[in-house]
């Protein structure tokens, strides 16, 4: 091969490269090992981590523990979705293409909300792009009002992402674990870019959309929902409201926890909106000989073509992850997404009153729940985790160092997987803990 | 994708199996009251009211309604409407599409890494972070620069974490810059990056030899610039060794260097960006470490930088802490970061990408993350000369210089002598089963086919490519209607995308 | 609009613009040559009535699949109309560049700029 090149040795293929910069010595890193060590390596490795396999996990704050059907994993396993790249040439990448548009249809569905994109890479993220949407669609404006019940990554994300962009960032405080509309309405001006909101909120409340979103729109704000798009199953979906944009993480949609990630997260908007949203999006349409077809669509407003003034930067997303969701959603079905709902209601209304009867546990505030609520304890919480742990039972997210406020509280969330045997084991494993903890 | 013959000249072929098999969407095969889950039984009392009604949906979704053989039936179908790395020769410059590594789904599916908590208790994820921190020291050693962050969650991600870090690295310093400097072959995420991080674009040019054009980079390269985002090799596939030149200028100007990773995988071991002096270099997990691409992710851009920059790297970050009760050392997320940038992002990054890119280095090793550079650069050098022999008259090199592991041609020649163009090549390689190479880019090059076939392609599937690129443009000689009509044999033929712009169907009506 | 054409009872600017003069108002549009680089405009990004144009800055964008182009104001006014059929239509741009495909009026502010637009034959000998 160099003969055909015309060179003599590899390195006079690195000749461009200045002896000041060359390495000159191998990587600092062990060699290479074959397939079974790395394999053993890694397992003894995994085997150090306490899994939801291994635990009966009340834990959520934004990713949840739900049972993933077998066929999406023998789905995604296809090297025909798992190896390919973006799909620059439609022609042989009709299969993407398409679960890209079913997504967005299902997506659209959910949230009530005509457009949608074909993923983004998670919720936060997705927050804060959605503030460079309201930033985009009225540059003058400056301010965003932002619910302290909007996840505490999400608040952050959007504070950091936005540094750049003129905006100023404002809380708006919380009553009874669901934003004050008085001192949201106090806030709102001609001034406020966009209000953000969480649906169902952080602390697991059901926030009353009819009592927030009018105002805002009347100042001419954007109004931005991050919301639980599996509690959208039973929810009236935000753009009934006439939310703006709604995003959330999609991780509860056939994702695994996978510490984190990769996930996916959502973003859909009214129509309005359309040229301003971020990332990919599939559109139908037909080949020379009519055949029907997706393509790559309204791509102007991407970085490949509108560089500097592109509507995001963003280039590969989540394409594998969001096929998951939508494989999942198939899997519920119409149906399915319901009943799913219905369960997680009804499980977590009779966890919520399990956990209001034990002596030091209070419920944080009495709102509407669908599958998440929060609990103060009248016991160190660390302390009470720790306990809990070592009976095999994780009870829940202490809230204290992204609410001070609530010291010693605690985010608990139910899935599927979670009996009511489950439940009344958390109960009791609760109680114990916190009799036995010292006092907070 | 099996390879039907090729089209006669000017005629049609009929329609091919994969034509035949019309588009249809799951909506179109639901029928009401299929489906496949099913619910566990209610095992609590049941109660009314818990939802205000005014909170309720009053229709549910109008998701699918089909059941499992139904549901696999569907995607194993449209799974074989897309062409696939697995399946074939995929040479997309700037993509790095290099086989994906079967064990890494193995390792990544292992209970205790899918389905354990972001907030698990630390002190019950010690392989996670364990894993994590070890990744970064490999990453660390293999850019030259001590300190890396893995939360960015693409390329793009991390080139936003990048002018963040920049930003904030300025304004500690008392210092308001307020430009951003980015070569004119560079891809389209750089300037987006830079204005979502609310500076102001400029260009420099590129010379004649294809590097960053040192006059106008030392014209702009004022006390109002912040950083220069630059990639080496660059988006052309060459190497610009007036690199330590690059770095006094912009250096001197107080301004950062940051180094787009894209192009990582040509001098893994061979040299290091922090030695050329880059400030911040993000990497792409998906090109270079082996994370399967998925169709449009996940992926992974992780950011290594150097000490100056490390007081503003995202929170949390990993770290590692000795015990002093002798019992080893233990992994923590660090939060404690006063002049940390914050966060851009949930939870701690794409995880389970970090599983397949660390397999990924433990395997290769030393030895063997070198011998991939070197390899994928022999490779795109000795492509690059077959395709001289065969086809250089009309779509020769873009630069007539060595490349490192991906070059461009130009196919104005081929357009003007033969009458189709770079897409229409594109489009006719198909027909023959491979994906393209990226065309029309970089914009500085006059119909671009970047080509980028990586290390673990064999000498026998270059040599294919190369000939078949031949046969094409001798097709073409005698038949440019047979190129610019293609393909025909892909499950569609060309499809409308202005129609598709103009009237946007982006849902299935329901 | 297959066949290059550049009417003479325009005037050109540099950047591929022309203007059809009515007293102290003009009518814009992009030239043949203009349409032809862009290939099928699949969206015209309408300005407002009463913005400002000002002559060689950009006032609007048209948009092809695969590109986007500023339009450059050839002279300097305030857009008094602007051709709202674009909208649905925006294919008017390339088939009919100087009729149906115009893109705004503007009532002039400084009409002596139109002594430094190109007549027909020394804009079409310009783009050689």
């Amino acid at each position: 091969m160099l003969a055909a090149i015309g060179a003599d040795s590899i390195d006079d293929l690195f000749a461009d490269v200045p002896e000041g910069v060359r390495l000159g010595r191998p990587l600092e890193l062990p060699a290479g090992k074959p397939e079974q060590e790395v394999y053993g390596y890694l397992r003894d490795l995994a085997a150090l981590n306490v899994s939801a396999e291994d635990e009966i996990s009340f834990v959520g704050a934004g990713m949840y523990d739900h049972y993933v059907p077998a066929l999406i994993d023998s789905i995604l396993a296809r090297s025909e979705f798992l190896t390919p790249y973006t799909p620059y040439q439609p022609e042989i990448s009709q299969g993407g293409l398409q679960v890209m548009f079913e997504y967005q249809t299902a997506i659209s569905e959910l949230t009530g909300l005509p457009v949608s994109n074909a993923s983004v890479y998670e919720g936060p993220s997705a927050v804060a792009a959605a503030g460079y949407l309201a930033k985009l669609h009225q540059p003058a404006r400056s301010r965003f009002l932002v619910s302290r019940a909007l996840h505490p990554h999400s608040r952050e994300t959007l504070a950091t992402t936005s540094v750049g962009w003129g905006t100023a960032i404002e809380e708006i405080p919380l009553a009874d674990g669901v934003t004050d509309a008085g001192a949201l309405a106090d806030a709102l001006d001609d001034d406020v870019s966009a209000v953000f909101l969480q649906y169902p909120n952080f602390l697991g409340a059901v926030e009353d959309l009819d009592a927030l979103v009018p105002a805002a729109r009347e100042s001419g704000a954007l109004v931005i929902a991050q919301c639980d798009p599996l509690a959208l199953g039973i929810l009236r979906p935000p753009g009934d409201f006439g939310v703006d944009v709604a995003v959330g993480e999609g991780q509860t949609l056939g994702n695994r926890l996978d510490f984190g990630g990769p996930s996916f997260g959502f973003f859909a908007a009214q129509q309005a909106h359309v040229r301003r949203m971020p990332g990919r999006i599939a559109g139908e349409t037909a080949d020379v000989d009519g055949r029907r077809g997706f393509v790559l669509t309204l791509q102007t407003r991407e970085q490949h073509i509108r560089r500097e003034k592109a509507t995001h930067n963003i280039c590969t997303a989540q394409a594998l992850n969001a096929l998951a969701g939508m494989l999942y959603l198939s899997w519920l079905g119409r149906a399915g997404l319901v009943e799913l709902g219905e369960l997680m209601l009804q499980r977590t209304a009779y966890a919520r009153d399990a956990l209001a009867a034990i002596e030091g546990v209070e419920p944080l505030h009495s709102q509407p729940v669908v599958r998440e609520f929060a609990v103060a304890l009248d016991a160190d919480v660390d302390a009470v985790i720790e306990r809990c742990a070592a009976d095999g039972v994780n009870p829940g997210f202490p809230l204290g160092r992204e609410y001070p406020e609530h010291g010693n509280g605690l985010l608990v969330a139910l899935t599927e997987q979670r009996s009511k045997a489950d439940i009344d084991r958390l109960a009791s494993t609760l109680q114990a803990a916190v009799r036995e903890a010292v006092p907070a | 994708m099996s390879a039907e013959p090729a089209a006669p000249a000017g005629t049609r072929l009929s329609e091919t199996a994969q034509q035949r098999d019309r588009a249809v969407t799951i909506y179109e095969r639901s029928h009401p009251g299929r489906r496949a889950f099913v619910a566990p039984e209610l095992d609590v009392p049941r109660r009314e009211g818990l939802l205000p009604e005014r909170f309720r949906r009053s229709e549910p979704a109008r998701l699918p309604e089909v059941a499992e053989p139904e549901i696999v039936r569907h995607y194993n179908r449209l799974s074989k409407r897309n062409f696939d790395l697995d399946t074939g020769f995929y040479p997309l410059g700037s993509c790095t599409m290099k086989h994906n590594p079967k064990l890494h789904e193995r390792v990544a599916a292992l209970p205790g890494n899918a389905r354990l908590h972001p907030l698990q208790h630390p002190r019950r994820a010690q392989g996670a972070l364990r894993l994590m921190w070890e990744l970064q020291s490999a990453l660390a050693e293999i850019a030259g620069l001590p300190h890396v962050s893995l939360q960015p969650s693409a390329g793009s991600h991390g080139e936003l974490a990048g002018v963040l870090l920049t930003r904030a690295y300025h304004e500690d310093r008392g210092e308001r810059r307020t430009k951003v400097l980015t070569p004119d072959t560079a891809h389209g995420t750089n300037p987006a990056t830079v204005t979502m991080a609310g500076f102001e674009v400029v260009k420099v040019g590129t010379d004649d030899r294809g590097g960053v054009d040192l006059d106008d980079l030392a014209a702009k390269a004022g006390d109002d610039v912040a950083c220069l985002m630059l990639t080496n090799p660059n988006t052309l596939g060459l190497f610009d060794p007036a690199i330590e030149e690059i770095e006094r200028i912009v250096h001197d100007a107080g301004a950062t260097l940051y180094y787009d990773g894209a192009n990582l995988n040509a001098v893994m071991g061979r040299t290091r960006p922090g030695d050329m002096g880059f400030d911040i270099v993000h990497f792409n997990l998906h090109k270079t470490f082996t994370q399967p691409h998925g169709g449009g992710g996940p992926g992974a851009g992780p950011i290594a930088v150097s000490e100056r920059i490390e007081p503003f790297i995202p929170r949390p970050q990993v770290v590692r802490r000795e015990s002093d009760d002798g019992a080893g050392p233990t992994f923590a997320l660090d939060h404690d970061r006063p002049k940390s940038i914050g966060r851009l992002r949930g939870f701690q990054g794409n995880y389970g990408v970090f599983v397949r890119s660390y397999a990924y280095i433990l395997s290769l090793g030393s030895d063997g993350l070198q011998e991939a550079s070197e390899t994928a650069v022999l490779n795109a050098n000795y492509l690059m000369a077959r395709l001289r022999e065969t086809v250089g008259e009309h779509l020769p090199p873009a630069y007539d210089r060595t490349c490192m592991h991906e070059f461009v041609l130009t196919g104005g020649p081929m357009k003007n002598a033969l009458g189709i163009r770079t897409l229409d090549l594109a489009k006719r390689l198909l027909d023959h089963g491979f994906h393209p190479p990226t065309v029309y880019f970089p914009l500085l090059v006059d119909e671009a086919l970047l080509i980028e076939p990586t290390e673990t392609e064999t000498r026998e599937t270059l040599d294919a490519f190369a000939e078949i690129v031949g046969e094409i443009l001798a097709e073409a000689a005698g038949d440019p209607a047979a190129a610019r009509n293609a393909p025909y044999t892909t499950p569609v033929r060309r499809l409308d995308e202005a129609g598709a712009a103009k009237r946007p169907v982006i849902r299935q009506p329901l | 609009m297959a066949e290059a054409s550049y009417p003479s009872d325009l005037k050109y600017h540099e950047e591929h613009d022309w203007a059809r003069i009515d007293g102290d108002t003009a009518t814009f549009g992009i030239t043949w040559y203009a349409q032809d680089q862009l290939g099928e405009v699949v969206f015209f990004d309408l300005p407002g009535t009463g913005k400002t144009v000002s002559r060689g800055e950009p006032y609007a964008e048209v948009e092809s699949v695969k590109a986007v182009s500023d339009v450059i104001a050839p002279l300097s006014g305030e857009i008094v109309e602007v051709n709202d059929a674009l909208s649905s239509g925006p294919e008017a741009i390339n088939d009919d560049p100087y009729g149906g495909g115009w893109m705004v009026k503007v009532r002039l502010s400084d009409p002596s700029e139109v002594d430094d637009l190109m007549d027909a034959s020394a804009y079409e000998e310009s783009l050689t």
